[in-house]
């Protein structure tokens, strides 16, 4: 029954999305823990230049499906993941792909800040390092000032670019690990509850800068709380269960959900 | 030879990574981006291209090598003296000696003309492996530069190589093992049952007799010494020295650790702890300096006060050392099982009114009972294969006696005895010294893998 | 339930009545029993760090002494016919003279009218036989010192210089004789008569001893007589007591003295006399020191001397005792820092032996070790923590390695025995071989240390470099790896200084030889700072004791060293996530 239901809204996310060319589209992804089957038949397209926030309950599946996109998964052993994903029509599941080559595409920053114990400098050099990305000198330090000011640190770390990543608050951290994945020119950014662990201050200035952003980048975004979905979000998907129950504009989401245990999780009733 | 291959190889490497990077640069064109991987890593994929054949190279052709070069060298001596193991491993000495230049005095001719053609050959096929290597690497750069495109996955290929070299450090703990193993049991095989040994024992008369007496009759000459195998002195002196130290260090170990997991304020655990930790990291010599010079004379003296008859080199004061040598041991691990009692289980204890003693004595103590028992195994084990201790405070006098005033010698006594200075290999005194190594090594073995499986069990009961 | 609660009498709910003595009791028993347990731990650590400080007290007491040595500063006469006989200046003939001859020839003009074979090698046993050596290489560097005297420093023999640091015999003068003494000879065998009883105390005290020595006899003899194997060497005890018995029950009959009583003699005219046998007024003995002349010595002007260690009891005899008092007394002695125990290699001679050649053959093993196991010790943990898939291979190489860490020492002295000087006929007594063994043996240790550190990294740097398209090595090799650096290096220093105390496997692999030389490459025969200490422990010279206890007390400060910097980084790196 439940099934069922899962399958009808599916189809409804997909066809709602007609007419304008998706940025990542899935097709029935399933992941399976060793035995736990932790995500089921989970299809979408993702549009580019917005932001897309995933919504659900804890262990829904959300964080799973998210890391599926850049196949962090891939480093957990026991992890299994069938379906395909595409970026631009390529297949990130193609063997023939690199996967070192997708995350720089697939940018990602993670629930906790988790900056380099290096320079802020070195934190946001690191990926053009290993990617080439850079010229010579100078052209690595335009890269990094670029990068810091796209995430809005410049001002504020401009004369201490040497000092340890590490130092900073924990608003300011999170906001170098955002210079630091759009430092390798993502297409791309995965957010993990970015803000989870950040005070309602530097939740304000990240979702902020999420809002600047959304207008070069394709941006994902996990969160537990309803309201950041509301306001940073174009579109919204809501997990349970490890089913993708619904997904479509985020107004129409939060206002007139379609499915029963979106608007439960939406007034409250669960979660 | 050696110090040369070695300097090409370096070489080799060095310019297989510079060519590479450099071929990979002037492909790209400044467009590192677009290439799959940088630079570096095609140097170091071309570096690695050639690091490898040329390792395999020289580990398989130095050997093959030297077996060849003896053997033609043996050639020129009779048939007879190459199949005398003995005889013919004495020549190969000479004949190198000769070879390196280090023999004085006359030579005969035949060995003269061995010494030469070892020396040719040696040197010949030092060219040729050395010219093996230079084509093999040479061969692998220009492999390496060719394959140079922006879409070579240089850096996949390069982690493969360094992949495949963890593995192989990771599998020298194996090796190890394994090189253990077959040394040990190869020799106690011979010594038990290859028909050349001369004197060897039966495999019952070594388990059960009950006199040690390896001399071994040097030359043809000395006539038949009466050499005698008997394990069971060696195992009861070690038994009885092991119980001695048990006897001291397990009350003592075990307290300490109870003290300091349960009782001791964080500055006395602070003063205490590195104690045990130096007294851990004494070296065995020093503490069995301390057993011969100091404990042995003063047990000595404390038993003729009493009128006690006690040697001079006494089990007893071999163990009591050996007790202290293990004190840290047992409390450190014992230690650390009694903290990883769940404090609920105190609480539990705490909450109906124990005292802090009888929490201790009916909670932990039973819930930490597998723990310190192979904290106890580990212990016995460790006394077992201790060796300079007993070396230097036992003694040699192989009793078969429980009396631990008396003087007893113990396994590791015996392999060291015999195995210091030269020794012939085929000899059945020294394969007596690897088939006690053979004991020594299964009985630790069992005693560390029961008690490691014991305190796993034990972790995972608690985690 | 709950109703029939209600009906259960109030006598069925038992509770303790903390008033009656009998509760008291137990609670104080209990008590008692909570300070008794708390005492036995105490006790044990109180044990276990008494242990250690007698340990190190002990051996730093005994090694101490041997830091410093005494040398005797004597005039050396450099003739020019011996030192350069063809006045060539020829550093080799210069150098090839026999300068222990000289120094010999220096001392017996110091101590002056010994005589006698015996006397004159006693006296020559005082110098070391590299008593010359410093001045040699003088005399070679300045050849313009020959044909002059120079005040030369010459080092004494171990038995000498044990005998200076105090390890010999207290010496007490009895100055308050009442008769007049008169020696019949200036050399040789000599009689003093005295004038009055001025010996009877002495006399007393011999027969004292005597009584001591026979009452033992006896004692020992009573202990083995219900041996029956004993029975022949009882008689003998009984009649030697016997002999004792008829010697010390006549109280003024003269008596001889032996090597087992204090040494008595007689200083007068300016020599000494060793007094053999003695009676009241009278003793016959041997010159140790000539006397001036045989006039009559007044009351007060001659003393008596005692030895009073018996000479059976020590190292050096009468005479060398008297020698060296007399070179003492003319401030002719001196105690220097033993800067030759770190400068030089092994030798037979205690007082000439050193640990550098030890040191430098620990050094390059531990070398070989260092060049081994630190990066096959970080390759294979890297491999186990963060490339290994949980599968029955990875699970064999983890047990292996944590019963690899508890294989008893001595069986990888025979690996290495029958693996590389057997099979791979790598050379014997090398720091090569050691190394190999050493870092065979300590790669375990490193193992686990190296995985703990890598585990202490937290995963979320791992992560984040991958997601900015790190590939695994990458991230591994550019981040947890230096993070996991002063973890892995507290470790590898721990193992190098577990290898730096490491005796047995040593000798099995044969760098037990006696080597004096100063081994200069991987591949020379060498020793190791612990097996010199084993081979010293063994040997029977006292002086050597010291040596062994010093070597002992130079093993410890390096260990100490080590492991303070090991802590020292620990604490230095370590990093709370």
């Amino acid at each position: 029954m439940d099934t069922q239901v899962a399958f009808e809204s599916q189809s409804k996310a997909v066809s709602s999305m007609a007419g304008t060319k998706p940025k990542v589209v899935a097709r029935d992804c399933n992941v399976y823990y060793g035995e736990k089957h932790a995500l089921k038949n989970v299809s979408v397209d993702i549009p580019n230049h917005s932001v897309t926030a995933f919504i659900g309950p804890s262990g829904c599946g959300k964080s799973t499906f998210l890391r599926c996109i850049n196949r962090m998964n891939d480093t957990i052993s026991i992890c299994r993941v069938t379906g395909n994903i595409l970026i631009d029509g390529q297949n990130i599941y193609d063997p023939a792909l690199d996967v070192v080559q997708l995350r720089a595409r697939v940018g990602m920053v993670f629930q906790k800040p988790n900056p380099f114990p290096k320079s802020i400098y070195d934190n946001v050099a690191y990926g053009p390092k290993i990617h080439g990305l850079a010229r010579g000198k100078s052209d690595l330090d335009d890269i990094v000032e670029k990068s810091l000011e796209k995430a809005g640190l410049w001002k504020e770390v401009k004369d201490r670019l040497n000092d340890s990543g590490t130092g900073l608050s924990g608003g300011q951290q999170q906001r170098l690990c955002i210079a630091r994945a759009i430092a390798v020119g993502p297409e791309v950014i995965l957010m993990d509850e970015p803000c989870s662990a950040l005070d309602p201050i530097a939740t304000a200035k990240v979702e902020e800068l999420i809002d600047e952003l959304k207008s070069n980048f394709c941006i994902i975004i996990v969160t537990h709380s309803m309201q950041q979905a509301a306001r940073v979000s174009q579109r919204t998907a809501f997990f349970h269960l490890g089913i993708l129950v619904e997904e479509g504009p985020t107004s129409t989401i939060f206002t007139n959900p379609s499915d029963k245990r979106t608007q439960d999780y939406i007034t409250g009733r669960f979660g | 030879m050696v110090a040369q291959y070695f300097l090409l190889l370096a070489l080799l490497v060095i310019s297989g990574y510079f060519f590479g990077s450099l071929r990979a640069r002037s492909v790209a064109g400044g467009n590192f981006a677009s290439m799959h991987s940088l630079p570096e890593y095609h140097g170091l994929y071309t570096a690695a291209l050639v690091l490898a054949p040329m390792l395999f190279i020289f580990a398989v052709g130095l050997p093959s090598l030297l077996k060849v070069a003896e053997a033609s060298a043996l050639g020129h001596f009779p048939a007879d003296l190459r199949a005398d193991p003995l005889k013919s491993s004495a020549t190969l000495r000479d004949i190198m000696n000769l070879a390196s230049g280090g023999h004085s005095g006359a030579v005969a001719p035949e060995l003269q003309d061995a010494a030469k053609t070892y020396s040719d050959l040696m040197s010949r096929g030092g060219w040729l492996i050395l010219g093996l290597g230079l084509s093999a690497g040479l061969c692998a750069i220009s492999w390496g530069v060719s394959s140079v495109s922006m879409s070579f996955r240089a850096r996949n290929n390069f982690e493969r190589f360094v992949n495949v070299a963890l593995l192989l450090a990771a599998s020298i703990a194996v090796l190890t093992t394994i090189g253990i193993v077959s040394s040990v049991m190869g020799e106690t095989y011979r010594f038990f049952f290859d028909p050349n040994i001369k004197g060897k024992p039966g495999v019952f008369d070594f388990l059960f007799g009950t006199e040690w007496n390896p001399q071994a009759a040097m030359r043809a000459d000395q006539g038949e010494i009466s050499t005698a195998y008997g394990f069971l002195p060696l195992l009861t002196g070690t038994l009885l020295i092991t119980c001695i130290a048990i006897a001291v260090a397990g009350p003592l170990g075990l307290f300490s650790a109870i003290y300091l997991a349960e009782y001791a304020s964080p500055k006395v655990r602070a003063t205490a702890k590195p104690i045990l930790e130096i007294l851990a990291g004494v070296p065995t010599v020093v503490l069995g300096f301390f057993a011969a010079l100091t404990v042995a004379p003063f047990v000595r003296g404390w038993g003729e006060y009493f009128g006690l008859n006690v040697a001079s080199e006494s089990a007893l004061a071999a163990g009591l050392v050996m007790g202290m040598m293990i004190i840290p041991f047992i409390s450190s691990l014992s230690d650390d099982v009694i903290n990883s009692v769940p404090q609920s289980l105190r609480d539990g204890a705490y909450a109906l009114g124990a005292t802090k003693s009888e929490t201790i004595k009916q909670v932990i103590l039973p819930a930490a009972l597998p723990g310190i028992v192979s904290a106890f195994m580990l212990a016995i084990s460790r006394a077992i294969g201790e060796t300079m201790i007993v070396v230097m405070a036992a003694g040699l006098a192989s009793n078969l006696t429980f009396n631990p005033l008396e003087a007893v010698t113990t396994i590791t006594v015996q392999i060291k005895t015999i195995l210091v200075g030269d020794q012939e290999f085929d000899s059945a005194k020294t394969l007596a010294a690897f088939a006690l190594g053979f004991v020594l090594f299964f009985v630790t073995l069992l005693l560390n893998f029961i008690a490691l499986r014991v305190v796993q069990k034990y972790r995972e009961q608690y985690d | 339930m709950t109703d029939m609660t209600a009906n259960i009498p109030t006598s069925h709910v038992r509770r303790l009545n903390f008033a009656s003595t009998e509760a008291q009791a137990r609670v104080r028993s209990r008590y008692r029993t909570e300070a008794r347990f708390r005492w036995y731990g105490i006790a044990a650590l109180t044990v276990t760090t008494v242990f250690l400080v007698v340990l190190v007290a002990d051996i730093v007491v005994k090694g101490f002494p041997a830091f410093w040595q005494n040398s005797v500063y004597l005039d050396v006469a450099l003739p020019a016919e011996t030192v350069d006989p063809k006045g060539n200046r020829d550093t080799a003939e210069i150098r090839g003279a026999d300068y222990n001859a000289l120094a010999r020839a220096a001392l017996a003009a110091a101590i002056p009218g010994i005589e006698g074979r015996a006397a004159k090698k006693q006296l020559n046993e005082l110098l070391s036989s590299g008593a010359a050596d410093n001045l040699r290489e003088e005399v070679v560097a300045n050849p313009t010192l020959i044909g002059t005297t120079v005040k030369a420093k010459l080092l004494l023999s171990d038995n000498a210089d044990l005998y200076l640091k105090g390890d010999g015999t207290s010496i007490t003068r009895y100055a308050a004789t009442r008769g007049i003494a008169t020696p019949t000879a200036t050399t040789g065998e000599v009689k003093v008569l005295v004038s009055s009883n001025d010996f009877a105390e002495i006399l007393v005290s011999i027969k004292r001893d005597l009584e001591l020595r026979g009452g033992a006899l006896e004692r020992e003899a009573r202990r083995l007589d219900g041996n029956p194997d004993a029975g022949a060497h009882v008689k003998e005890l009984r009649a030697e007591a016997q002999g004792l018995k008829d010697r010390y029950s006549k109280p003024s009959v003269a008596e001889t003295l032996d090597a087992r009583m204090p040494t008595r003699l007689i200083a007068t005219n300016g020599g000494l006399i060793k007094i053999s046998a003695i009676s009241d007024s009278e003793a016959t003995g041997e010159v140790l020191l000539p006397l001036t002349s045989t006039a009559e010595a007044k009351a007060g002007d001659w003393q008596i001397v005692t030895y009073e260690t018996p000479e059976a009891s020590r190292n050096v005899n009468d005479r060398m005792v008297t020698f060296l008092e007399k070179l003492k007394a003319e401030n002719k002695v001196a105690s220097n820092f033993n800067f030759a125990f770190f400068t030089s290699g092994d030798s037979r001679e205690p007082e000439l032996a050193g640990i550098l050649g030890a040191l430098v053959g620990s050094a390059l093993l531990l070398v070989v070790t260092l060049l081994i196991c630190l990066p096959i010790g970080v390759m294979a943990s890297i491999y186990l923590e963060e490339f290994a898939v949980k599968n029955w291979m990875t699970d064999i190489i983890e047990i292996n390695i944590n019963n690899l860490a508890a294989v008893p020492s001595i069986v990888f002295g025979l690996l290495g025995l029958a693996v590389f000087l057997n099979f791979f006929g790598l050379p014997r007594s090398a720091p090569l071989v050691g190394g190999l063994v050493m870092a065979l043996l300590v790669l375990p240790t490193i193992i686990i240390a190296a995985r703990a550190a890598l585990k202490a990294v937290p995963p979320s740097i791992k992560e984040a470099a991958l997601g900015v398209g790190a590939s695994k090595q990458q991230a591994i090799f550019h981040h947890v790896l230096p993070l996991a650096m002063p973890g892995i290096m507290t470790g590898t220093i721990i193992g190098m200084a577990h290898a730096l105390g490491e005796t047995a496997p040593l000798l099995m692999i044969g760098m037990i030889a006696f080597i004096v030389d100063v081994p200069q490459g991987f591949t020379e025969a060498a020793t190791a700072l612990p097996v010199q200490i084993y081979l010293w422990s063994d040997l029977p010279e006292p002086a050597f004791q010291a040596k062994t206890a010093a070597a002992i007390v130079v093993l410890l400060v390096f260990l100490f060293l080590m492991n303070g910097t090991a802590i020292w980084l620990r604490k230095r790196f370590e990093r709370r996530w």
